[in-house]
């Protein structure tokens, strides 16, 4: 295919997974304690969209990708040590607040506007890549409502896989359910695509390419325009981690068999 | 969900991260570093945690899964690391804290693993030292890994010094492995045999070169060298049978021979033909010295970061201690805190993570000096070039007047005009930082891994019975032991405290020393909580006892301080490597108090974190005061031979009669005195009069001095245990046990 694209990839920081999470109310309402301070990764639904791309790219000669970031810069400078090392990507890093907890719309706006105005977009051939799902709070509507402001009506999500054709047109997987997948296919680009986790492994750290990235990476982020969110009357209620409930039952005779039933039994209960 | 009251303690919340490590160990505008670690850190906390879990280190042999770690070294760039950009490397310039850095996180996970990957830089640490730019280039590039696109593989090499018994190249003096000339045609080059036989050679089962020392077995050839060995040379380049260590087993270790035929242009650094003899640029000790200098730093930092590594899987054992017991109801102090209710649990802790953070702070230090000393150092050899000087002590004798200026700016006032025209000489500047490297090297390889390795031992008993199992998290057990070889090898203790001997004595690093000593006094006035107060007071007890044993005498009158008599040197040694530490620490938090704002992710909660490093510190300076007053007195003292009751003795002690009449006058005097003799000439039930304090009274002052300068430091500690108790931990291990 001799398509070149465009691939603008949105993607968060948040606490890296194995963190302690602790949901508190602050002044500006609820975040996770600490959240500062912790460890933070590219969030890892994002993340896979991110390498999705690159592949992509590394397929279509011509093309790009950008990673639009919302948040901390001085986090997200952190994090750029890891993540820039993976792939090649040019940086728009937007300085904003932390957190699961800002309001998508206000939010979406905010990214649509940064991407609307990257210089030497091409939106006929734009592919907007996002998580379909985030480690933090996932509001589940960011990634669209940046689409819509931006005309795309192409849109989907729980993508685990896109091919192209000759055409230009591409066919995509998106996860629905019973483990299946919903093969769709698209007249071409424009398109929001919203990854669960894609085919790809993480690709391996390479300085070389780290290097690169960094030279284009950290004037970016010393240049990042602040972006102050408004929450326009959201408020929240309630904030929880999720439950985890856990029963432990001590069995030492059962056969292979007899779990397997037993645990099929279980799922079907649920 | 819970409400969270903004609290005005200033406590630590959250484990230092990457951002406040940064600031305290000087790289945060180094994104190529940064980088780096976090590449050290994926292979660590990845490929070769796995292979430690999954049982690679049950073997001694080299095995396909080793092997693969250093295909993961390579493909991360933890390989290129040593290179320049232009032979295959990312990073620019001097390399010591970037491989300080790389060897850190790797020994987080396991020692061995950041062995293997510090070897192949030792090997070829001599090329890069001393080797001719045609060497340098062409084993660098060699070496290199492969960069995309490029089908090869990269040369391993291995450093090969020591040799078997009774040969055990520790004194780099003694040397069996031979070289001769195999043939040499009329104008053309010498071709050379070389016979070598090595002993505990790292890296040695999958090289395909080495650097190899050997001494002239002929006449044509001077002296000793050091020459580069390749797989497919002509003769036997036999690597040997593996060693069967119990530590670090995920690096190769064996007993190569040798026996090949190699052109003298292999000779490290090349050579000069002067009347028909082979002269080598540089034998085999000067280039043993350049290299040893360095990489002992990142060593000493591997049993730092096994020390630090271990605080996170203490606080969770300690923390869930008592989870799943009858007893222990959810919401109960008992199961929220688990051992950590106990103050013994928490202070030992506070111990372990002291010695971590000192540990690091000195290697860290040492590690950013050599990265200055290499450009100077450069400067140094072509300033002396140029005035025809050249060799060990021609330079030496050159550098004399050098050295007294040093001295002289060291004391010069800060406004005096001649500081800035003396800053600005190179060979001053030289001189001042040799000094330093020349103890702070050695200081980071004696005291983090010796004193380091019984802090293991502290970890380890921390975890109970678990600790000593396979299955503890954080491989304890094994890094305890890893820490054992790390203050064996690149030069065991006795060697780094024989050249501590040498080096602390130098009059420019005692006139350093005395600056550092009034800076630490200055620092407390502003910073008291950081015990530079207590580490200033250890300093000047330890100077005056240095001095004091310059000049002393034992009670047979012989020299005390003196090479041969390490029975004082060497104990001297010590205690100065415990101000070391202890200095480079507090820098740190300094650095941090006075940076950390800079940054967002580290001002938010600096407060706290500035306070709990401080508390850090000020219990390790006090550590630091207890064993130099504890060094210092015995050496004062304990070269004075006792009084005896003998008639000698006797001339101190009181009469019973004497005091009788004394008493007439001065009423009590009896209660003050202690070694009184009786009208039958018995005296007090103990070894003899006491001894006098003649001659030490100024010793006495200062020790009493530092006593009282203790104030505070358990308070520090109380606090830092409290910390230790409440900091925010993860909800497990980011690698597998």
């Amino acid at each position: 295919m001799g398509n070149a694209l465009h691939v603008v990839v949105c993607a968060g920081t948040v606490p890296d997974p194995l963190q302690t999470l602790e949901p508190i109310t602050g002044p500006n309402g609820p975040g996770v304690k600490n959240e500062m301070m912790l460890p933070a990764v590219l969030d890892p639904w994002a993340a896979s969209a991110l390498y999705e791309a690159a592949n992509l790219v590394a397929r279509n000669p011509g093309s790009k990708v950008w990673l639009v970031s919302l948040g901390s810069k001085a986090k997200l400078q952190q994090v750029m040590m890891a993540v820039a090392q993976k792939v090649s990507f040019e940086l728009v890093p937007i300085d904003g607040p932390i957190g699961g907890f800002t309001d998508a719309h206000a939010t979406a706006a905010v990214l649509a506007e940064a991407i609307a105005a990257l210089p030497g977009l091409n939106r006929e051939r734009l592919l907007l890549f996002g998580g379909w799902e985030s480690a933090t709070r996932g509001a589940g509507v960011t990634l669209q409502l940046v689409g819509e402001r931006l005309g795309i009506i192409d849109q989907f999500q729980g993508v685990d896989q896109i091919e192209f054709r000759e055409d230009g047109s591409f066919e995509v997987l998106e996860r629905v359910e019973g483990g299946k997948h919903q093969a769709s296919v698209c007249m071409g680009t424009p398109a929001v695509l919203g990854w669960a986790t894609g085919n790809l492994a993480e690709p391996r750290n390479n300085p070389q390419t780290g290097m690169a990235n960094m030279r284009t990476i950290m004037p970016a982020l010393q240049k990042a325009k602040p972006a102050a969110l408004q929450a326009d009357g959201l408020h929240y209620i309630s904030v929880a981690l999720p439950k985890q409930h856990r029963t432990t039952r001590i069995e030492k005779d059962m056969t292979p068999d007899a779990i397997a039933r037993e645990l099929v039994e279980w799922i079907g209960a649920e | 969900m819970g409400t969270v009251a903004v609290t005005e303690a200033k406590t630590m919340l959250t484990l230092p991260g990457d951002a406040v490590r940064q600031i305290l160990w000087r790289f945060s505008d180094r994104f190529d570093i940064q980088m780096l670690v976090q590449s050290a850190r994926s292979v660590a906390r990845g490929t070769v945690a796995h292979m430690v879990a999954a049982g690679e280190r049950n073997n001694h042999e080299w095995t396909p899964a080793k092997n693969e770690m250093l295909e993961a070294f390579d493909r991360s760039g933890i390989s290129a690391t040593f290179m320049e950009p232009e032979e295959g490397g990312f990073i620019s310039g001097p390399k010591n804290l970037a491989l300080s850095l790389s060897a850190f996180e790797l020994a987080w996970v396991d020692g061995g693993a950041a062995t293997a990957s510090l070897a192949g830089f030792l090997a070829l640490s001599p090329i890069h030292e001393r080797g001719t730019p045609q060497q340098a280039n062409h084993y660098m590039s060699l070496a290199a890994p492969p960069r995309p696109g490029e089908d090869r593989k990269p040369w391993r090499g291995a450093f090969v010094l020591t040799e078997p018994i009774p040969y055990v190249g520790v004194d780099t003096g003694m040397l069996n492995g031979k070289v001769r000339v195999a043939e040499w045609k009329d104008g053309e080059e010498p071709w050379l045999q070389v016979d070598k036989r090595g002993r505990f050679i790292t890296n040695i089962a999958f090289a395909n070169f080495v650097t190899a020392a050997v001494n002239s077995d002929d006449e044509r050839i001077k002296g000793s060298c050091v020459v580069i060995l390749e797989e497919t040379d002509e003769g036997t380049f036999d690597h040997g049978t593996a060693t069967k260590k119990l530590v670090h087993q995920l690096s190769s270790t064996g007993d190569p021979i040798f026996n090949l035929k190699v052109p003298a242009s292999r000779i490290v650094g090349g050579y000069t033909i002067k009347d028909g003899v082979i002269v080598p640029n540089f034998n085999h000790g000067e280039i043993i010295e350049a290299v040893f200098r360095r990489t002992r730093v990142p060593v000493g930092l591997m049993t730092a970061a096994k020390l630090l590594s271990a605080v996170e899987p203490v606080i969770r054992y300690q923390r869930g201690r008592f989870r799943g017991a009858e007893g222990a109801k959810p919401g109960s102090v008992r199961y929220e805190q688990g051992i950590q209710q106990r103050e013994d649990a928490l202070h030992r802790l506070v111990d372990v993570w002291a010695t971590g953070e000192a540990a690091a702070s000195l290697g860290f230090s040492a590690a950013r000096l050599f990265d200055e000393l290499d450009p100077i150092e450069k400067q140094k050899t072509a300033i002396l070039k140029e005035r025809g000087v050249q060799g060990g002590r021609a330079e030496m004798k050159a550098l004399r007047e050098s050295e007294q200026r040093a001295i002289e700016l060291l004391q010069l006032k800060q406004d005096s005009p001649r500081r800035a025209e003396m800053k600005s000489d190179p060979l001053v500047a030289y001189v001042l930082m040799d000094a330093e490297a020349n103890v702070l090297c050695p200081a980071t390889k004696l005291w983090n891994t010796g004193h380091g390795a019984n802090m293991m031992r502290e970890a380890v008993s921390l975890m109970g019975g678990y600790g000593i199992t396979e299955d503890c998290p954080g491989f304890l057990a094994s890094k305890w032991m890893d820490a054992q070889l790390e203050a064996t090898y690149e030069g065991p203790e006795a060697v780094q405290r024989r050249q501590l001997t040498v080096t602390m004595a130098s009059e420019v690093f005692l006139a350093l020393f005395r600056t550092w000593t009034a800076e630490m006094r200055k620092i407390a006035s502003t910073r008291p909580g950081t015990g530079a107060c207590t580490l200033a007071s250890a300093m000047q007890l330890w100077q005056w006892t240095m001095n004091h044993l310059q000049k002393a005498t034992d009670a047979d009158g012989d020299k005390l301080y003196h090479g041969q008599r390490q029975g004082v040197t060497f104990p001297l040694a010590d205690a100065l490597c415990w101000l070391m530490a202890s200095r480079a620490q507090i820098l740190d938090v300094l650095e941090l108090e006075n940076r950390g704002a800079e940054d967002a992710v580290v001002a938010e909660g600096l407060d706290g974190t500035v306070q709990f490093l401080s508390d850090l510190c000020h219990t390790q300076a006090a550590q630091a005061a207890g064993e130099v007053g504890r060094i210092c007195a015995e050496l004062v003292f304990g070269y004075n031979r006792h009084p005896a009751w003998n008639e000698e003795g006797h001339a101190g002690c009181f009469l019973s009669s004497e005091l009788d009449d004394y008493e007439e006058t001065m009423p009590g005097i009896s209660a003050y005195a202690v070694d009184v003799l009786a009208a039958d000439g018995s005296h007090p039930q103990k070894a003899g009069p006491c001894a006098s304090c003649m001659g030490g009274g100024e010793f006495l002052r200062l020790q009493n001095k530092l006593s009282t300068c203790l104030s505070g430091s358990r308070l520090a500690k109380d606090r830092a245990a409290e910390t230790v108790s409440k900091v925010m931990i993860p909800e497990a291990l980011d690698y597998p046990a």
